[in-house]
């Protein structure tokens, strides 16, 4: 096998990714990018209606402190607060140099980056009313950030690996991470790519459901590829289901259309969530959102002839404001929902939309586990930023338009982080030929099997346990039956096997690799969602339908090789402001 | 029934590119072609191979011809596009068939790299933004949402002919999409390197790319103004 060696190599070319090693390669440090889709294709550019951050736009007014005590509220007071304080105090900056790079942000009359009002924004501390921080390109916010950084890459020589795919990590003797085993997919040559810093920015995993806003390629790569290394998983119990996928498709509308003045209606036409969240309406936290959606479909007001989806209504806003500011959305409508969101409202139901868990990291990126006193512990060598990474900013609940902003923020301080630590010098022991033959036991063993079940209907029957057991609402009961079946899913999923044998562009084998990659996502998900016996954000129990601060005011931390849950503590001192402390969060 | 058409090619095993048919039940709904072509993979035959991603038309990874017409799969509903009960699928046409439906898109990409498609302005950032009036971000409207599926480039018989000298439609649209913005001071520069014979003026007006952009933009016009450009430089 051949050796290609970097000082940095960054898994994944989607917004986390490529900033992180523009930062890198900006420093002069041999960096490489290895991405399975050509980077322009990768998830962030789905991305629909913003970057919040605190620019002082909309409103001159406007601080990065009232930011934060959004994020911190929004996350049911289990994300990191000295996390969050640097991404909302760093974020400006942070957005100025995408704007100085090209970014083409929508614009005010003053010339200035046009903002628009997202859910669970407020100024003041909660106390001023509905602020407007989400920094926008139209309604292509994910596709403008994307191409942008991209082309910034392509200034620095940045290396690209393009449709080449990780499949494990190398560790040396001393648990160190040191590169990757990857897959040039055209060719099926497998290498051993050595680096002294591996970065993650592998993405989502939205495709663990079967109804999702996520691309196909949101396979949890990185979940995966940790879990099996022996890294730790936080929070994992938590996903993100987005109040307004379109009904049927899954395909994601934004929610700057509510943002904008659109607003929910259920089959009577009734604007209902005035009755759920009495202040900020359709722009409650999206879990609040989603929840209450579910609840009108459950109490049989849901619209169409099975009753199970509610509508999102835009019309009133008229034709100019929807072509001008949402234009992507009026054309996702009227392909997918069939729909002209000028005439009529599009019927939208909560799909499951983003991983708020991840890999536990600091706010540097640097990977984390915790040592045998219970201290936490950095991983030499591996990095995480963006979705797979769980630093946390987002705890229980993410709010919109703060995805895009924890990927640039924190690319940004794992390629700033690493290229200090490349500087004062990084030593790590070579791995061995064992270490390195060890890597490849899984592409190997699915490479020789000769018999097994194929891959599409494993990855069917997975998708449908999520989706029946770990939705919206959970109960004890069922999500223990979901284990169970999990359970009896996992032996046929590692014994998969290959459709297709050739090395040329071989998707089939792509496939299999991903489907273990979900089972491992998916399987985290399930026994730490089980174990979290309250409510709390994105969480929500039936059997146990309270927040629980008593006992789980904390993350939770999943360890793949016993399937034991722990916890973890959640950072609440700050460096520069007083501690947001918990209180019952209403909107 | 829908009777698909595919091309087939591996090069491991192929000495020549064949056409195979699948018969796919698609229980009467008006799919996405990109439906069907996952149908087939899980159901039919798992060595069919295609690029895809968002599913949604904003990745531009799986432009196919589709009978006879460049567009991206994954928004290409069936009632759009099948005549007389009949899909035939093929690979962008122009470009290296590395298997089955996916191209080598090397040369596509080499000319969107050759326009510098970066924002160039040496003179020092603010601390905030540069400032840009909505009057002037309106003259990206059109140019920036390119999706680079490569539709157009190799629905244009230039492209064919000099893939390799004739910058094709996406790639000038991206380089007018800099030229026309206020933030950007690389203009002579940016039109000096597109005067020669080939970059710019082997478009012909054909307007096959205008024909098939999935994102209903105007290669031809954006092309128009470049030339425009270059002219008013030369007098």
């Amino acid at each position: 096998m051949r050796t290609i060696s970097f000082d940095g190599v960054i898994i994944g070319g989607g917004g986390a990714g490529m900033r992180a090693a523009l930062q890198l390669a900006q420093s002069g440090y041999k960096t490489a990018v290895i991405s399975k889709v050509f980077p322009t294709r990768s998830h962030t550019v789905s991305a629909q209606g913003g970057i919040t951050c605190a620019i002082a736009s909309a409103d001159p007014q406007d601080d990065w402190r009232w930011h934060m005590y959004d994020t911190v509220k929004g996350s049911d007071y289990i994300g990191d607060q000295d996390a969050i304080e640097y991404m909302c105090s760093v974020g400006p900056e942070a957005i100025f140099e995408l704007e100085h790079m090209g970014l083409p942000f929508s614009r005010t009359d003053e010339g200035r980056i046009y903002q628009r009002p997202f859910g669970g924004q407020s100024k003041n501390f909660g106390e001023g009313g509905q602020a407007a921080r989400t920094c926008a390109a139209a309604d292509r916010t994910g596709h403008a950030l994307l191409h942008t950084l991209y082309q910034n890459n392509i200034k620095n020589e940045t290396v690209f690996f393009n449709e080449w795919f990780a499949a494990d990590l190398v560790k040396n003797q001393d648990g160190a991470v040191v590169g990757v085993i990857a897959i040039c997919i055209e060719t099926g040559e497998t290498v051993y790519v050595k680096s002294k810093a591996t970065v993650f920015a592998t993405g989502g995993a939205g495709r663990i459901y079967a109804s999702t806003t996520n691309a196909h390629i949101n396979t949890g790569d990185g979940m995966g590829m940790a879990l099996r290394a022996g890294v730790p998983a936080q929070d994992m119990e938590m996903w993100q289901f987005h109040p307004t996928g379109i009904y049927g498709a899954g395909t994601l509308v934004t929610e700057g259309c509510r943002g904008e003045g659109g607003y929910l209606i259920n089959k009577d036409g009734e604007r209902f969530m005035e009755r759920y969240a009495p202040n900020a309406k359709d722009l409650a936290g999206r879990d609040v959102v989603a929840r209450s959606m579910v609840l009108e479909i459950l109490e049989g007001r849901g619209c169409g002839p099975n009753g199970d989806h509610v509508k999102l209504k835009l019309d009133h806003l008229g034709e100019e404001v929807l072509e001008s500011r949402l234009p992507g959305i009026c054309e996702l409508s009227r392909t997918f929902a069939h729909v002209d969101p000028v005439k009529e409202p599009i019927p939208v139901v909560p799909t499951c939309h983003y991983m708020m868990g991840g890999i536990p990291t600091n706010v540097h990126g640097q990977a984390l586990t915790v040592d045998a006193g219970g201290d936490d512990a950095v991983i030499p060598g591996l990095y995480a930023c963006g979705e797979v990474a769980c630093v946390s900013v987002h705890g229980a609940n993410r709010l919109g338009g703060n995805s895009l902003l924890d990927l640039v923020v924190f690319g940004r301080a794992s390629g700033l982080f690493i290229e200090k630590s490349l500087r004062e010098g990084i030593e790590l022991r070579d791995a061995s030929q064992t270490d390195i033959e060890a890597a490849g036991d899984r592409l190997n063993a699915l490479n020789e099997r000769e018999s097994g079940e194929q891959v599409a209907p494993l990855r069917h029957e997975l998708q449908e346990i999520m989706q029946n057991h770990f939705g919206v609402f959970r109960t004890g009961e069922f999500m223990r039956e979901g284990i169970k079946k999990l359970a009896d899913l996992r032996e046929r999923v590692e014994n998969v096997a290959l459709a297709d044998r050739s090395s040329a562009f071989n998707t089939s084998r792509i496939e299999c690799l991903e489907l273990q990659n979900l089972f491992e996502t998916a399987e985290a998900t399930a026994i730490v969602a089980e174990a979290r016996d309250e409510s709390r954000g994105a969480h929500a129990r039936e059997d146990f339908t309270e927040r629980d601060d008593e006992n789980w005011l904390c993350h939770s931390l999943y360890f793949s090789e016993n399937k034991k849950v722990a916890k973890r503590g959640v950072n609440f001192t700050p460096n520069t402001v007083e501690t947001f402390q918990p209180k019952a969060r209403s909107y | 029934m829908l009777q698909v058409s595919l091309y087939r090619y591996n090069p491991e095993t192929d000495d020549a590119p064949f056409m195979q048919d699948f018969a796919v039940e698609t229980g009467g709904r008006d799919l996405m072609v990109l439906d069907v072509l996952e149908l087939i993979k899980a159901e039919h035959d798992g060595s069919v191979t295609y690029r895809r991603s968002c599913r949604e038309g904003v990745c531009g990874s799986d432009g196919l011809n589709m009978n006879g017409k460049n567009g991206l799969a994954c928004i290409t509903p069936l009632s759009d596009t099948v005549k007389h009960g009949r899909l035939v699928i093929r690979p962008l046409p122009g470009l290296p068939v590395i298997r089955d439906l996916v191209v080598d898109m090397s040369l596509f990409y080499a000319q969107y790299e050759k326009i510098q498609p970066y924002l160039q302005n040496p003179t020092p950032a603010p601390t905030i933004e540069r400032l840009q009036s909505p009057e002037e971000r309106a003259q990206l409207d059109g140019l920036y949402e390119c999706i680079l599926c490569a539709c157009c480039s190799t629905s244009c018989p230039s492209f064919w002919w000099n893939p390799d000298r004739f910058v094709g439609p996406a790639g000038l649209l991206q380089a007018y999409r800099f030229l026309a913005d206020s933030r950007d001071t690389a203009t002579e520069d940016r039109l000096s390197k597109l005067e020669d014979p080939f970059s710019v003026f082997r478009c012909h007006g054909i307007q096959n790319c205008v024909n098939v952009c999935p994102k209903g933009l105007n290669p031809t016009k954006a092309i128009g103004h470049i030339r425009t450009m270059l002219l008013n430089r030369a007098t």
